[in-house]
């Protein structure tokens, strides 16, 4: 007995039933991987070794390496750190905040999604643990532990030490958010391989289970730790963007120090996000054939999302600028000056292009709905929101207080090298996840299969 | 395991037809086992007469000490232990604590609550699961009666079980 809903699209369609659900994901998992999955896996691995040797050259010889100067201290490093922190903030934002507000198409995107983030999130670390110079201890410094300088404390006044905190929280509490999900979906594959006789996945993926049995008084348990921990990750995941962007905005550099950053960074990274989340599923969907379940009705909410939050990150753009000229402050009014027409304004002009013009195609309902267009849009406002950063950085760096430190930056093959290796870690765990983990929630997904499937 | 524990175990297909069948089941006076479902079933905690979890007490008591913990790891070290003068400010001045406690606050309010949700549902690697019916984890809600709890014969229970929109009535022993 199958029953649609008149007001609202279908979030399954093809007539699934719930069998149909345990079928069509767990044999992503159960099956050899396809030529077009090893053909992506191996460009992967070739990305991971080239950027690994850059990021080995890094240790070995320190991070003079990268193309910084004395005026420009800060670039690529910090610019593809936030990037990639940015992106991170789609996958709790989609499980966490879309599960508060009952929004039942979240159910075939968080999977994937919080892989993402959980990925993005170790690329971000990399940058600032490189950064450190000596990756073994880093951690050691960046902690507050007992140490031989007659214990000195870490800072607790600095938003690096906060960042520390915020990220590494993020990450696990993250990791723990999608692991619980993943918990029952494993034991769906142990009790399929039970059937099948598959006797050594089935013991690995019983592991991985907890020897989840799924009995109503543990799913009882369990829905109300998955409402808590989405009330937990819903600050937290606000909280993150925040004080990545106090650390630029509690400085007093011009372009770095305004109120605004806190909320336009929130804004931008779930903007960013959301755009990797449709670039990843959009290919997704095609190579597991799970059209079904991911629709076009997901992406065009997806994209509404895109329209949202892109505006938001276009009006903090033009605020910014307008309370630069307002303030009268010639240093703060100079730094967007500089931005717009100095020798950087195609960095600047990337930006407003991709970011602000490039979403509000979405308005239209025959670009929002179509795939190809989105899966160009979604790369675009990457692209753009990549700009987004390095402006904010650079340019805000490059022409400091005595004209005589003027300068440009220029990235080394260093710099290249160790975007390319997040590049790397980035794609080879997300598909290793998309072969090994089902890519689709199969528990919240059976949920909704009698009240939100199309009937055939 | 000992082999003398028999139940008598209900393939149900529907989610509703489930709810309604334990609610009757129940009324009739016979006590449910545990039921297994594929995903969650809404009510159905309510219906087989389950307390609310306390788990989210739990997490406030581990969110509580986090926040204690940090604030006051915080104040120690910079106010007590290496006093330093950072931009002229006080030793202990409390918003730029606020970001380190909030974030420790939440880091262990869900691994607190996420490991007591693991030892009081004895979910661990290690353990198998007693399984009634496998088709649980795939698309079959199975409702498990145990003969010994019950005063009812196995045919008695089987037929209440079938009257309810059981699609099959199967005998499982341990």
């Amino acid at each position: 007995m199958q029953v649609t809903s008149v007001l609202r699209e279908p979030l399954v369609t093809g007539g699934k039933t719930v069998a149909d659900v345990s079928h069509d994901i767990s044999r992503q998992v159960e099956g050899k991987p396809s030529r077009l999955w090893w053909y992506a896996f191996g460009i992967s691995l070739v990305l991971l070794t080239v950027g690994a040797y850059a990021c080995w050259m890094l240790l070995w010889h320190g991070i003079g390496k990268w193309g910084l100067n004395k005026t420009v201290d800060w670039a690529w490093d910090i610019t593809n750190f936030v990037w990639w922190v940015g992106i991170g903030h789609a996958g709790t934002l989609i499980s966490a905040i879309l599960l508060l507000f009952r929004q039942r198409w979240r159910m075939s995107i968080n999977r994937a999604a919080e892989a993402m983030t959980i990925f993005a999130v170790i690329c971000a670390a990399s940058f600032p643990a490189f950064h450190m110079g000596r990756l073994w201890l880093g951690f050691y410094w960046a902690l507050p532990l007992p140490n031989t300088f007659g214990s000195l404390w870490v800072n607790f006044n600095s938003p690096l030490l906060w960042d520390v905190f915020a990220i590494s929280t993020y990450f696990s509490v993250s990791l723990v958010f999608w692991y619980m999900g993943l918990i029952p979906d494993f034991a769906v594959i142990r009790d399929r391989a039970v059937r099948m006789g598959a006797t050594t996945r089935a013991a690995i993926y019983n592991a991985l289970s907890f020897g989840w049995d799924g009995a109503a008084r543990t799913w009882s348990r369990y829905e109300s730790v998955a409402l808590i921990l989405a009330g937990l990750s819903t600050p937290l995941v606000l909280s993150v963007h925040t004080i990545v962007s106090m650390d630029f905005a509690t400085s007093v550099i011009p372009g770095w120090h305004t109120t605004i950053f806190p909320p336009y960074f929130v804004a931008g990274a779930i903007f960013s996000g959301f755009a990797m989340v449709l670039t990843l599923l959009i290919v997704t969907r095609k190579v597991f054939k799970l059209e079904d379940y991911i629709t076009i009705y997901h992406i065009e909410l997806m994209n509404i999302i895109i329209i949202i939050t892109g505006s938001i990150v276009g009006i903090a753009y033009i605020t910014e600028l307008f309370i630069a000229w307002y303030g009268q402050v010639p240093a703060e009014w100079y730094a967007f000056y500089n931005r717009a027409t100095g020798p950087y304004w195609w960095a600047y002009w990337s930006m407003m292009t991709c970011n602000v013009i490039s979403p509000q195609l979405f308005w239209v309902k025959k670009i929002r709905t179509n795939i190809m267009a989105t899966f160009i849009l979604s790369i675009i406002v990457n692209i753009g929101m990549w700009f987004e950063r390095f402006v904010i950085i650079v340019t805000s760096l490059h022409r400091d207080y005595l004209p005589s430190s003027w300068t440009m930056f220029h990235p080394t093959i260093y710099d290249v090298g160790q975007y390319v290796f997040t590049f790397g870690i980035f794609f080879t765990a997300f598909f290793l996840f998309a072969k090994f983990f089902p890519v689709i929630n199969m528990a919240e997904v059976k949920s909704i299969i009698k009240s939100t499937s199309e009937k055939k | 395991m000992e082999s003398n524990k028999h139940y008598v175990v209900g393939i149900f297909n529907d989610e509703d037809v489930l709810l309604h069948a334990v609610e009757h089941i129940r009324e009739k006076g016979v006590k449910i086992q545990e039921v297994y479902s594929p995903f969650p079933v809404h009510g159905l905690d309510d219906a087989l007469g389950y307390r609310r979890s306390r788990l989210p007490i739990a997490s406030f008591l581990f969110g509580m000490t986090g926040t204690i913990l940090a604030l006051a790891t915080q104040m120690l070290m910079l106010g007590y232990d290496w006093p330093m003068i950072i931009g002229g400010k006080n030793f202990v001045s409390l918003p730029p604590f606020i970001p380190v406690t909030f974030e420790f606050t939440v880091l262990l309010a869900a691994f607190g609550m996420v490991g007591t949700f693991l030892v009081v549902s004895d979910l661990k690697p290690y353990k198998w699961p007693r399984t009634f019916d496998i088709r649980s984890t795939d698309d079959k809600h199975v409702m498990a009666i145990d003969l010994a709890s019950n005063k009812l014969s196995k045919d008695q229970i089987s037929q209440i079980l079938k009257d309810n929109g059981a699609e099959e009535v199967n005998e499982k022993n341990f």
